[in-house]
């Protein structure tokens, strides 16, 4: 290519910062957007998610609600119906129990069995994410729950680029997303470009190019996974890292086109193991690509328990990438 | 069918109550038709009968507006049809056919029609009412003045979401108009069983919201009391939780003979039945029983007409049942 295209200016920011970012710019881009939540308003946010923009925008687009998530579902889907964009903060994913019947039921069924006569535009923000000491309440990771609920779409972002990305991207669907933020990430510092881009929903990472196993991995697991795939270089192992982004839709096509050249799956979870993601995407590959497969596909996730409070004990509870090298090691060998 | 609506203040003409009249004897004929078509087992699933509360739905969704909303439940055919969804296609929707509201995907149970004001009918107990809120919240935000009109029953107030939904709406001041139908079984349980007081409404004041204790039998008393929160709710003076003491004359679905009702219960009631009891005030009026006789044939032979209509609609394309998941 003779023109050249000047790379555009990139910083760095956090997770946090590049969500309050996208936050900002779509309240500043589309009037029909509105956040709601407890604490986003005038506190700032519980986790400081939502820092500032009640000063930018008023009690008007950035509404503090009771603490009742019931509430705050069934107002984000009335108002999206009658053609809003709103965005709800459950401030612990967690607390999506309290509300299930919500989104399981309502959110996701409304369009569906109206045949067709509503359109819902719900972003729901969820804090997730192990590794803060919050104890098995305030720590898992929720998406599962929902994995066999058809009509949401869940989506896990580990990067602040891609926090940023994906979330103007949920904000502007059609549809109701659950997009759940790491609460072990939200002072994770990454590259960020100065304008950076929308990110679209359904389309995996490769975030390191292999050749001997592929590494599948959302959020912290993703990070985890490139450290394990550093420390297995020097050993001559070569790891493909793959960020899918979003669980639901699920970009089948980049796991599978990597596991035809690697013939070694793992996917690191960090969650309990049955009912997952990463279960379905190993049945999905062994159902469709057995003949590629050197070795069985292995689900590296979290121990089938709630999770513990105390440190050594909830380090013990998921992967790590001392546990990642081994797995890797182990299938390596088969 | 368009919804029967009425003027905002001062005197209802009797002609507009010919039509609520009309639009009540609709309900009545299209609930025993569905009767016949469960019982006979030409249509499937449950479905939930509201004979004897026709007036809560007429009297109500007679107050709103175009653009005004209504939620309901399961138990909500006639309030779908009093805000104007047509008899042939609500008949569809219950037969699972191709034209029917939600083109079969939804059923006895999930009845609804936006182009007429009809937001839904939710059948999980409580889980619409914050919806309700939402499309209030919904209008607030763009500054109409449109309001949410909400049916429920007794046994919703004993769920999480009826609290949080009142507590959001009062603190918000948002447009909704609360429409308890106090039919006095939860499902199998007499109200007393499962519940510490006898006014519903009275849970109002716990959310310093207003509140209307009404005969939900009297689609009078039904429209007025509707069409005075509905004045606060666009007045910009908040919420209003209304109770209209109702009785169905059916068992809570398909499968309930209602034998847990004390003798002679339904017998009083049917004594209060809305229909009988409009036709006398009308009649009071001077209104001629002929005019009366005639308006209840033509409505029965509407529905028998409508119902033709429904049976001859293909099933859906088997093909949508992929569709509609996402948009």
């Amino acid at each position: 290519m003779s023109t050249i295209t000047p790379e555009a200016a990139t910083t760095t920011a956090t997770y946090r910062q590049a969500i309050i970012r996208a936050l900002g710019d779509e309240l500043e881009a589309d009037p029909s957007v509105f956040l709601l939540g407890e604490d986003v308003g005038a506190a700032g946010g519980p986790f400081k998610m939502t820092d500032g923009l009640y000063e930018r925008f008023g009690a008007g687009r950035v509404m503090d609600t009771p603490i009742s998530e019931q509430a705050i579902v069934g107002a984000a889907i009335g108002a999206a119906v009658k053609g809003l964009r709103p965005v709800g903060e459950i401030m612990f994913a967690d607390f999506a129990g309290v509300c299930f019947d919500g989104i399981a039921n309502e959110l996701a069924k409304y369009r569906y069995m109206t045949g067709g006569q509503v359109t819902l535009p719900v972003t729901l923000r969820l804090g997730g994410g192990v590794g803060a000491g919050f104890g098995a309440q305030h720590s898992q990771n929720a998406e599962n729950w929902f994995l066999n609920v058809p009509g949401l779409k869940l989506v896990t972002p580990a990067t602040p680029a891609d926090a940023y990305g994906l979330l103007r991207a949920s904000i502007q669907d059609p549809d109701p997303v659950l997009f759940f933020e790491h609460k072990h990430l939200f002072n994770h510092k990454g590259p960020f470009p100065e304008r950076p881009a929308i990110v679209p929903l359904g389309v995996a990472d490769v975030v390191r190019a292999g050749t001997d196993v592929t590494l599948v991995g959302t959020q912290a697991m993703r990070f985890k996974a490139e450290r394990a795939a550093e420390a297995l270089a020097d050993e001559g192992i070569s790891v493909e890292v793959i960020d899918p982004r979003t669980i639901a839709p699920f970009d089948h096509a980049t796991v599978i086109d990597s596991v035809q050249r690697t013939g070694r799956l793992i996917v690191l979870q960090e969650a309990s193991p049955d009912g997952s993601w990463g279960a379905s995407v190993i049945s999905r590959v062994v159902q469709e690509n057995f003949e590629y497969l050197d070795a069985p596909p292995r689900l590296h996730a979290a121990d089938d328990t709630p999770v513990p409070y105390a440190e050594n004990l909830e380090t013990a509870w998921m992967p790590t990438v001392r546990t990642i090298v081994e797995a890797v090691r182990a299938t390596v060998a088969y | 069918m368009s919804a029967t609506h009425a003027p905002t203040e001062g005197q209802v003409p009797v002609e507009t109550k010919l039509e609520w009249l009309v639009r009540m004897h609709e309900i009545r004929f299209f609930e025993e038709e569905c009767q016949r078509l469960f019982t006979d087992g030409s249509v499937r699933g449950s479905t939930h009968l509201c004979q004897g509360q026709e007036a809560t739905a007429v009297g109500g969704c007679a107050a709103l507006e175009p653009g005004d909303t209504m939620t309901c439940t399961y138990r909500g055919h006639g309030a779908v049809l009093a805000k104007g969804a047509p008899l042939d296609r609500t008949f569809g929707e219950i037969m699972g056919k191709a034209n029917g509201l939600c083109g079969g995907k939804g059923g006895s149970m999930h009845l609804t029609d936006v182009s007429v004001g009809a937001y839904g009918s939710f059948a999980i107990i409580g889980a619409h009412l914050p919806i309700a809120v939402g499309l209030a919240l919904g209008e607030r935000y763009t500054d109409s003045d449109r309001v949410s009109l909400c049916y429920f029953g007794d046994g919703a107030t004993n769920i999480g979401a009826f609290h949080e939904a009142l507590n959001m709406a009062s603190v918000f001041k948002l447009p909704v108009v609360f429409f308890c139908e106090n039919n006095l079984y939860g499902e199998y349980s007499p109200l007393a069983n499962t519940t510490p007081i006898t006014d519903l409404a009275d849970r109002a004041d716990s959310y310093n919201m207003a509140k209307a204790i009404i005969d939900g039998n009297d689609v009078d008393v039904v429209f007025e009391a509707t069409r005075e929160a509905v004045r606060r709710g666009r007045a910009g003076e908040g919420p209003t939780l209304i109770e209209a003491k109702t009785y169905r004359h059916k068992g809570h679905s398909r499968t309930d003979p209602a034998k847990y009702r004390p003798e002679g219960e339904l017998e009083e009631w049917l004594k209060r039945d809305p229909i009988v009891l409009l036709e006398a005030k009308l009649a009071e009026a001077g209104v001629e029983q002929g005019q009366l006789d005639a308006l209840k044939d033509d409505a029965e032979q509407r529905v028998v007409a409508a119902l033709d209509t429904a049976k001859s609609w293909p099933d859906p394309d088997l093909s949508t049942r992929l569709h509609h998941v996402f948009a």
